[in-house]
């Protein structure tokens, strides 16, 4: 991790210095997370992918300002995170005026759906391209604010405090949300699941 | 302490993230030894995971890396002409 950092102090100061081809060695690492901040906010793939080469050129726009306090991907990800949602505005897709104004009230019935017949996935069953698609509309369908904290923890693999960093919330706010978006997604896939696992048989043949 | 599943549920996200502390974790793994139904609620949760990290669930549209270059390399040749 340390090298990364190093490395990429390293590129950005050689970019700025005028080496600016460099750029695009410095954000190939991180077009994919940056493709999928923008696609957990617009859900739509083609104003995701120019949203996303906005906000890599705003990067590189911006790139004198980056003060090394973040992680260069952190930075990169805020950076997503607004023109994200610039673009909900602009389309009017959201209801509310942004996302980080939407207060907590989600109602909701946050405990996972038991299962008793089923112990694990088989390994064949995650090959399955209908549990694919399952998982991604039930990721589409969470309410914004807790596909956000997915988005950024589960799918890009960030950490609590970068995600807290990256959405302006508190750490607390972040393993909330988080928990409650992965309730919902094994609540929502669990019957999907159900009918693709073999039954497993207990002792005696008793069904489990 | 003997945990009930409602208790095991509310901590089973940071227990895959491996951030309750030990005595916690101590406690939920004596109940999931016993208990099929957390234990299922665990797997699957965690099955969930791995499918959600797997580059195949979510996948970039084809010819994305390219055309971000592309329009990048646009920008990078007209900033050098504006200096």
């Amino acid at each position: 991790m340390r090298t990364t950092e190093t490395n990429e102090a390293g590129l950005i100061a050689r970019i700025l210095a005028g080496e600016k081809e460099l750029f695009h060695e410095l954000i190939r690492p991180y077009e994919r997370m940056v493709y999928l901040t923008l696609f957990s906010i617009v859900k739509h793939q083609t104003e995701a992918e120019d949203g996303a080469q906005e906000a890599l050129i705003s990067g590189y726009r911006h790139l004198s300002s980056f003060r090394g306090d973040a992680k260069f991907s952190t930075w990169l990800v805020r950076i997503a995170i607004n023109e994200g949602r610039k673009r909900l505005r602009k389309a009017k897709r959201a209801a509310e005026e942004s996302i980080e104004e939407q207060a907590e009230t989600h109602e909701g019935d946050f405990t996972p759906a038991p299962l008793t017949d089923w112990r694990e996935i088989p390994l064949e069953a995650l090959e399955r391209k209908e549990l694919r698609e399952a998982l991604r509309s039930a990721v589409a369908e969470l309410p914004d604010i807790y596909r956000q904290v997915f988005a950024l923890r589960d799918l890009e693999e960030l950490s609590v405090e970068e995600t807290a960093q990256a959405l302006g919330i508190t750490t607390g706010a972040v393993k909330v949300r988080l928990h409650r978006a992965r309730m919902m997604l094994q609540k929502r896939l669990v019957p999907f699941l159900k009918t693709t696992a073999p039954t497993r048989r207990g002792f005696f043949g008793r069904a489990l | 302490m003997k945990l009930d599943c409602r208790h095991v549920w509310e901590h089973i996200s940071e227990y895959i993230d491996n951030t309750v502390d030990a005595t916690l974790r101590e406690d939920i793994e004596r109940h999931l030894e016993h208990c099929e139904i957390c234990s299922a609620i665990l797997d699957s949760t965690r099955n969930i995971l791995v499918l959600t990290a797997d580059d195949r669930t979510f996948e970039l549209p084809v010819g994305y890396s390219e055309r971000l270059h592309e329009r990048l390399a646009k920008e990078l040749e007209q900033d050098s002409k504006t200096e």
